[in-house]
């Protein structure tokens, strides 16, 4: 097989890719469900830097599951600060995403001094044991919990009662809050439901697939899954191929290397790849349409 | 037991009294900065009788029939419900008394199905808060079936009629078992077909014993169907009459406290040469042609009246116009310019101005200000703005010579548009597309939610452009509105013209035959 081949689909690029992908889709997920009840979130990025921290502190104190746990934890407190924010306060949704993104570049390295010592790094923190999946080599036992957490959420937001009043608080609050349905008790669950995706998928990255926390190591993720979302127009369906294609093209940037394109070049595949498919494709996707709206009860708006 | 209801409210309200009413108000009071909306306000609603609420634009309509169903608190005054004072703090809590209301602009999730919307807050579990939505189209279809024409519980909300997107705003409240049901202008947004379809739904839901509650700006459709009348006017009950006792005349004199009539407008028409000419046009959408080669010219100092059933591409020959499409073939001259692949803004600029059908939709930004609103679309207009900048000044001026030429009742010119009732929202664009010296002036359903005088005096105006030489496009589901007002007629059936005549030749029932294909299609238009 050409070499380029081996390099763009070869079973170490896909293994790879696979391991990109989890927090990927998970993050998106939690997206579909904060935008789906109205609630923009692109304070998803904070939350997984803060998923990354309390995963690995946590994985410190207790071992991996509970590392997990309390990265979820981690999530659904800031998620409830957007929450407060945007639901109670009804603050503009991309100024308090915009704070909880700036809260997560200073937070983590203050409490990294107070935990660690010094404020870049924790120690190596244990992890779950792997599971061998043929032909993948050794991977997070978190794969297959997320592809299962993928058809709870797809399954949830399209065959549940809560599922169905959640979509109808981003599509149509007034007709939903006409109808009896509690729009904000909705949103406030699309939101912490956000928050404790992204609070995983930062666990996932510090405790399984890096060992540890280091400062950076989100580099963007949560801003490449608002664009998954978008891709995958809000559905965890939709979603899921779009994360496979974010995930390859990250994969990429570690196995491809042609002699006539820059390197730096192939590092950014993943952005670059982001911003050229949302511009092919925004104009075909739908977003819900009260998402980002502030709402109030009985607000003639 | 319906017929024994309809006995005892024929009787009128003293016999009513009898058993509890269904709604009761009493002394209702309910204000806004700057405005008494609901002064006062004494009403019974008898159970099992159709009740309807007129008044002009503004008069407070709306208001009542929000604290009704919770959305709106009074700030004083008591409601009871079948005999009981209720506070009604949430449409929740109206519901769980049997009260369901259809508002003025539909509450629909227009990406939800049929069945989704209906049975939405109430919906069939299948165990463990698993969605039941077999049992929810069942039970919609069931509903549907005893309930005029049938209905898609599949279909998304968004794919089907106005007409038949009102048939689920009712179904909503049946489904949730309301026995007193509340209909804001449930006629403005209908063609005259889905008004008596609509009426015949009405009686059967009283025949079952529901007590209903309407508001309607077109007093012959209130007579026909109502048992009895409450006027409102300027936030106060002005009497409660039966209908049966009283005629057009009177209740018109009610609402606005001296006589009033609608009537054809006479003006010196001497049309001129063609303003738009629109010549083989053709739009599909959703792999149907919806504009099949239509041609269509109007002149300088005419009014073309297009008639037709709603759906026939009224709406895509509109858009076609306006420049929010651009058709696959055929041509759109305005005056001398070839407006056909131009955009809204190049439109507008050279003459054309636009009152669109839906106000909340196209006409107006509801959040934005009054004054703000004033100038939509020709804010970049000396004196709106120089050098990029808005003159606030100038923009409040315009706003408030609107508020005074087109009598809208307004807080301020600084009040949101939300704060605006539905007519007189309708109102300030109306005077907004007016004021904007049009070479030809579009106009959809221009009268749709007015009360009859703000009617008269919307007709009035248009004919005083017509005579200043105005080309109007008047497309309206409201035959007698065209046949009252055009120089020609023109129906659209298919995609196509059909048929031409001049309006004062025009009739009713022709036009009926042609709007419903039972004849025209292949011969030459006339006239
Ligand atoms: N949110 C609000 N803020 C301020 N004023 C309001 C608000 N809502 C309604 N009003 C005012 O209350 C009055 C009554 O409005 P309402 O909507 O009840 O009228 P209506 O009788 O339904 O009229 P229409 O026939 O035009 O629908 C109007 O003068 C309106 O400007
Ligand atoms: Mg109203």
């Amino acid at each position: 097989m050409p070499e380029i081949l081996v390099q763009l689909f070869g079973l170490a690029t896909i293994a790879s890719a696979i391991r990109a992908f989890v927090p990927l889709y998970l993050a998106t997920l939690g997206g579909v469900f904060n935008e789906r009840s109205g609630i923009v979130n692109i304070g998803i990025d904070g939350m997984m830097i803060f998923g990354t921290w309390f995963g690995a502190w946590g994985a410190l104190q207790w071992g991996p599951v509970a590392g997990l746990l309390t990265a979820v934890a981690a999530g659904v407190a800031v998620a409830a600060i957007h929450g407060m924010a945007t639901i109670t306060f009804r603050v503009d949704h991309i100024v308090s995403g915009v704070a909880i993104n700036i809260l997560a570049i200073g937070m983590p390295r203050f409490l990294s001094i107070v935990a660690y010592g010094q404020g870049t790094q924790s120690p190596q923190v244990p992890s779950l044991p792997k599971i061998d999946l043929p032909g993948l080599g050794e991977q997070s036992i978190m794969v297959p919990v997320t592809v299962l957490l993928g058809f709870g959420a797809w399954f949830v937001l399209t065959r549940t009662i809560f599922g169905l009043r959640l979509r109808s608080a981003g599509e149509n609050p007034r007709a939903a809050e006409s109808l009896g349905v509690r729009v904000r008790g909705q949103r406030w669950a699309g939101v912490l439901i956000s928050g404790g995706f992204a609070g995983l998928a930062g666990g996932y990255l510090s405790i399984e697939l890096v060992g540890l926390y280091r400062e950076g190591m989100n580099q963007g993720r949560g801003f490449i899954a608002l664009a998954a979302l978008i891709l995958g127009n809000w559905s965890p369906i939709g979603a899921a191929f779009a994360c496979l294609l974010f995930a390859w093209t990250e994969a990429l940037t570690v196995f491809l290397r042609v002699d006539w394109i820059n390197n730096a070049f192939i590092q950014s595949l993943p952005y670059i790849v982001t911003l050229v498919v949302l511009a092919l494709f925004f104009r075909r996707v739908r977003p819900p349409k009260a998402v980002g709206q502030a709402y109030e009860a009985g607000s003639p708006v | 037991m319906a017929t024994e209801a309809t006995e005892v409210t024929g009787d009128g309200p003293s016999e009513a009294r009898r058993r509890s009413p269904a709604i009761e108000c009493r002394g209702v009071t309910r204000r806004y900065a700057g405005v008494v909306a609901n002064d006062q306000i004494d009403l019974e609603v008898a159970e099992g009788e159709i009740h309807a609420l007129v008044g002009e634009n503004g008069a407070g309509k709306s208001t009542l029939m929000k604290m009704l169903y919770g959305l709106e608190q009074p700030d004083e005054g008591e409601i009871l419900v079948r005999g009981e004072p209720q506070v009604i703090d949430s449409p929740r809590k109206a519901i769980e008394l049997r009260i369901g209301m259809v508002h003025q602009h539909f509450m629909l999730v227009d990406a939800f199905t049929v069945a989704e919307n209906i049975v939405l807050g109430a919906e069939p579990d299948k165990g463990g808060g698993r969605l039941d939505l077999e049992e929810a189209e069942r039970r919609v279809g069931e509903l549907a079936r005893g309930f005029g024409t049938p209905l898609d519980p599949h279909a998304r909300v968004e794919d089907i009629g106005v007409g038949q997107q009102q048939r689920v705003e009712i179904l909503k409240l049946l489904y949730r078992g309301a026995d007193i049901l509340i209909l804001d202008e449930p006629t403005a947004v209908l063609v005259p077909q889905e008004v008596e379809e609509l009426f015949d739904n009405m009686r059967q839901l009283k025949a079952d014993g529901k007590t209903i509650i309407f508001i309607a700006h077109s007093l012959d459709e209130v007579l026909q169907v109502a048992d009895r009348i409450t006027v409102l006017r300027d936030g106060k009950v002005i009497d409660t009459v039966a209908a049966a006792d009283t005629d057009t005349h009177q209740v018109a004199e009610m609402m606005v406290g001296r006589p009033v009539l609608l009537r054809r407008v006479e003006g010196k028409a001497t049309p001129g040469g063609p303003m738009l000419q629109v010549k083989d046009v053709r739009v599909t959408a959703g792999g149907k042609e919806v504009l099949a080669g239509l041609d269509l010219d109007v002149r300088r100092s005419e009014i073309y009246g297009l008639a037709g059933v709603e759906g026939n591409g009224q709406a895509e020959l509109v858009e076609a116009l306006v420049g929010l499409t651009i058709p696959e073939t055929g041509r759109v001259y305005l005056d001398d310019d070839e407006l056909t692949r131009a955009d809204v803004r190049t439109r507008r600029q050279a003459g054309l101005a636009y009152i669109p059908e839906d106000r909340h939709a196209r006409g107006m930004v509801l959040q934005m200000l009054v004054s703000e609103n004033s100038v939509l679309g020709v804010q970049e207009r000396a004196p709106f703005s120089r050098r990029g900048l808005l003159d606030l000044k100038a923009i409040r001026r315009r706003a408030v010579e609107l508020i005074r030429g087109f009598r809208v009742k307004a807080p301020s010119v600084t009040a949101p548009a939300y704060a605006l009732s539905g007519g007189n929202q309708q109102k300030l664009v109306l005077g907004r597309e007016f004021a904007s010296k049009p070479k030809l002036l579009i106009a959809a359903h221009p009268t749709r939610g007015l009360d009859i005088g703000a009617t008269q005096f919307v007709w009035q105006e248009l004919v005083e452009a017509r005579d200043e030489g105005v080309a109007v496009l008047l497309i309206s589901s409201n035959l007698e509105e065209i046949l009252a007002l055009a120089d020609r007629v023109g129906v659209i059936y298919d995609g196509r013209i059909v048929a031409q005549v001049r309006g004062s030749e025009a009739t009713m029932s022709e036009l009926g035959l042609y709007m419903t294909g039972a004849r025209g299609g292949d011969e030459e238009p006339a006239a």
